[in-house]
């Protein structure tokens, strides 16, 4: 297949922040027009991936199972997590709520976890199977990555909004930290990755400042 | 080799391509990983500099006027941004409220800021003083400002409490819906234009 010259084979590299092409002829180590510091690849890319995301699968459970908030109507007080949450309004007939609390918090981060761990391994072993696809997915992974902190701020405003000592209060519960965790880390670890390891052909993973013009 | 300026890269395969004028609804994709390399955006750096200030303002009602009211047996309570962002540093999951606060208040509040900052320059063809660090910024902050989930959190919690008590959206929802909308609009990749215009 036909394809466009990339960056390393034109000696240039693209700057994260204002999108300029660098000539790297000097190797420069910052933009010369914006001053961010240049890499052709992220630093240590696969390692930190790996590492965020290994930590928010670890607060994934914590975050699953631990109560999120406390409801305490004139003197019943009641755990729930993020599940129960969910339950409440499919069964109280609220179906679509349900489903937009489920996506945002259940759904969401669990397909974040097998699409980076997806992208990671096809990376690791060089594969040239679906680039497009894996392309077109990481950048969906991007697209979706903070929605799941819909739950902290649903929690957050519904217990600032019900203080009424006697007869009923809300507080958050650790629950949502460990959650909010998750979004936090999950998010670091796509940003860690670098896409352009999946067009990367294994052979010139090691080489990658040998083209001269 | 011809100047690097002219050329674009995408972010996602690093094919190199030349830059080519748009013009309405268009956009460029990359041909090896379907990635949007450049997309059409109108709006000249007046027009961006008066959404950038209504968006300002808009800040100011969504922060200082209730998102939403409630009442239960004659009691009544409202809360604000900042009361939600408190409501979260109780105990021990203070973190967390340190995170909402960027997310829902400061990000969106800095980015507004260095937008008319820059912008104002802009309006007199002019780099404004710390552009660079003020350009940076703004790409820093992007994936932190969360205003439009902060949006759709307050119509599920709208529902969520309409069963058990009256439920009053206030000012301050409004103000967020606009608010969330102006910035997809405006803090989105397009102030990279700014680069080439100054």
């Amino acid at each position: 297949m036909k394809r466009p010259p990339t960056a390393s084979e034109l000696n240039l590299c693209l700057c994260h922040s204002c999108g300029l092409a660098c000539d790297m002829s000097n190797e420069p180590h910052r933009c010369p027009r914006c001053d961010a510091p240049l890499h052709r690849r992220k630093t240590n890319s696969l390692a930190r991936t790996w590492a965020y995301m290994l930590a928010a699968l670890a607060f994934y459970v914590p975050a699953n199972l631990l109560p999120v908030m406390n409801t305490t109507l004139l003197g019943d007080g009641a755990d729930s997590t993020i599940m129960s949450g969910v339950l409440e309004f499919w069964e109280h007939g609220a179906w679509d709520i349900a489903l937009i609390i489920f996506i945002a918090s259940i759904a969401v981060p669990g397909v974040k976890f097998v699409a980076l761990s997806l992208l990671l391994i096809t990376v690791q072993r060089g594969s040239d199977w679906a680039r497009k696809e894996r392309s077109k997915l990481y950048r969906f992974v991007e697209l979706i990555g903070y929605w799941s902190m819909l739950d902290v701020l649903v929690v957050a405003l519904v217990a600032a909004l019900v203080q009424f000592q006697a007869l009923g209060t809300i507080e958050p519960r650790p629950g949502i930290l460990f959650f909010g965790l998750v979004v936090v880390f999950t998010m670091l670890s796509a940003m860690s990755f670098d896409p352009r390891l999946i067009w990367e052909p294994p052979a010139t993973k090691e080489r990658t400042d040998v083209v001269t013009h | 080799m011809a100047h690097a300026a002219q050329f674009i890269i995408c972010e996602h395969c690093d094919c190199v391509y030349e830059k080519v004028p748009l013009a309405k609804h268009q956009k460029t994709v990359c041909s090896r990983c379907a990635g949007v390399l450049q997309r059409y955006n109108g709006l000249t750096v007046q027009q961006r500099l008066a959404l950038s200030i209504t968006a300002a303002m808009l800040w100011l009602f969504a922060n200082f006027y209730p998102v939403m009211s409630i009442s239960m047996q004659g009691l009544k309570n409202s809360a604000t941004l900042w009361d939600s962002v408190l409501a979260l540093s109780q105990g021990p999951i203070t973190f967390m409220a340190m995170v909402a606060a960027i997310a829902i208040i400061i990000a969106p509040a800095f980015q507004l800021m260095l937008l008319t900052w820059v912008l104002s320059f802009a309006l007199a063809q002019r780099r404004a003083p710390g552009f660079k660090l003020a350009m940076r910024w703004l790409e820093t902050l992007r994936p932190w400002s969360m205003l439009e989930v902060c949006l759709l959190g307050a119509m599920v919690a709208v529902f969520k409490l309409a069963g058990m008590l009256d439920v009053l959206p206030g000012i301050g929802l409004f103000a967020l819906a606009a608010l969330s909308l102006l910035l997809i609009r405006i803090a989105g990749r397009d102030v990279r234009d700014l680069w080439d215009l100054l």
